[in-house]
């Protein structure tokens, strides 16, 4: 029993109110450097001067702390917890909630969630949270935030493709989720892409995907490769910043994959736009 | 092209508009997004008045997020326009002036627009910051239940915005 590390469920949601306004509020560095390298890389004069706005917007909104976007998005929080953490004083899933309820109203940010898909009341706090679990080794907790925007969700895409598609495949339906999302999920998009499992599992792959560090790359070699070209051939789609045309589509396509069955290859694409917030903290 | 207009525009004004056109507008919008045009479309149904004279105005598809004290607005950038479409011919036909928001529309609501001489601007998805700056007065005037997506009377500086379709039938989307 000595292994056991206690950890009170306050501390959890202290951590995901902070996080929640930090991350709504200050983009990470390997986006910020994502949007200068797509400025010095656009070629359309109007696409400049739409990236130009979009680097003077993360200024403004860190310097006077107002929402990168609007839109901060319904809260998605991966936990991955270490199988030696006990948590004490409280329902974990309630401080979770708790945290996103405590950062979206005490941080000026806006309440987008409604308690039904059909009835459609907004719950005026932002929650619940969609919140995804995982156990791993250790006696630590990452908490991993990324509030997402409706307007590149709504584009987002499973297809259930057939084995002998193929990675052509995979290719074709990754560009045409892309075509299809156009200017409505705010160009210069990040592209998660989840390969493989099941129709569940590549969806949240997918979405695990965006809050990869923006620039980093696969360890698996095919993989790799797969994103350097699908990036260059959104790229050559010219949609470009807000969907009026240039060379910069994308700023990233971050793929995973996992095994699957004989009969499939799912393969899901969770597009989100160039306010791709992700933030993590260790516990 | 670069312009500076007042708004909401008269007929003229409009006329002139091309896509592709830089646009700074000032005076007065107002805001709407899914909830408020679904009610709206209820008023209308059950044979009621609109909470808000549409004539000639300019409806910005717009939730902010809350404002710090002291501050006008939150952050205040484009919702996507699609989601609008199913109300939107009925409303241009109603005499609505123009829209502001992102992405793209259905033919019904570009065939409305060339139809009603209207106007579709987009304004920068995610350049919220930015654009709560051109706003320098906000105000809900119905729905305020609907909280963030509340009909806001505005009243606008420079705020900038691109021409995506206008009255002769050009789209900037491919």
């Amino acid at each position: 029993m000595s292994n056991i590390r206690e950890i009170n469920v306050s501390e959890i949601t202290e951590a995901v109110a902070s996080m929640c306004i930090e991350v709504n509020h200050n983009l990470s560095e390997d986006m910020r450097c994502a949007l200068d390298d797509a400025f010095n890389r656009e070629s359309s004069e109007l696409g400049k001067q739409i990236l130009d706005q979009l680097k003077q917007n993360l200024v403004i909104a860190k310097e006077e702390m107002i929402p990168i976007c609007q839109d901060t998005g319904m809260a998605v929080v991966f936990m991955e917890i270490g199988q030696e953490v006990h948590f004490t004083d409280g329902n974990l899933e309630d401080a979770i909630n708790e945290g996103v309820r405590k950062g979206y109203v005490e941080g000026y940010l806006r309440k987008s969630v409604v308690d039904d898909p059909i009835i459609r009341n907004n719950t005026k706090d932002n929650i619940p949270a969609v919140i995804h679990y995982s156990i791993v080794p250790g006696d630590k907790v990452k908490i991993t935030i990324s509030p997402k925007g409706f307007g590149s969700e709504n584009m987002s895409k499973v297809y259930m493709l057939k084995p002998a598609d193929g990675i052509e495949g995979v290719k074709n339906a990754i560009l045409s989720a892309v075509k299809d999302a156009g200017p409505n999920a705010c160009p210069p998009m990040v592209i998660g892409v989840g390969i493989g499992g099941t129709f569940e599992k590549c969806a949240l792959m997918s979405k695990h995907a965006l809050t990869r560090k923006t620039g980093t790359h696969s360890d698996v070699p095919y993989i790799k490769e797969l994103e350097e070209e699908m990036l260059e051939k959104i790229n050559a789609l010219e949609i470009g910043p807000a969907g009026l045309g240039g060379s910069v589509t994308a700023l990233a396509v971050n793929i995973e994959r996992y095994p699957t069955h004989i009969a499939g290859l799912p393969v899901a694409v969770n597009i989100c736009c160039h306010v791709n917030r992700h933030i993590e903290r260790i516990i | 092209m670069t312009k500076n207009i007042t708004v909401p525009m008269d007929d003229n004004t409009k006329h002139e508009l091309n896509a592709g056109d830089y646009v700074y507008l000032t005076g007065t919008i107002y805001t709407a997004r899914d909830a408020a045009h679904k009610r709206m479309q209820e008023s209308l149904d059950n044979g009621e008045s609109l909470p808000i004279d549409i004539k000639d105005q300019i409806i910005y598809y717009m939730g902010p997020s809350p404002a710090r004290e002291g501050k006008v607005i939150g952050s205040a950038g484009p919702t996507t326009a699609g989601r609008m479409d199913k109300y939107t011919p009925g409303l241009l036909d109603m005499g609505l002036g123009a829209m502001i928001g992102k992405g793209k529309r259905t033919q019904a609501v570009m065939d409305a627009i060339v139809r009603n001489k209207s106007v579709y601007f987009a304004a920068v998805g995610g350049a919220g910051a930015l654009l709560s700056k051109s706003i320098i007065k906000s105000e809900v005037v119905a729905y305020d239940d609907l909280g963030t997506e509340a009909i806001r009377k505005l009243e606008v500086k420079d705020f900038p915005v691109i021409v995506v379709a206008d009255s002769k039938g050009s789209c900037l989307y491919k």
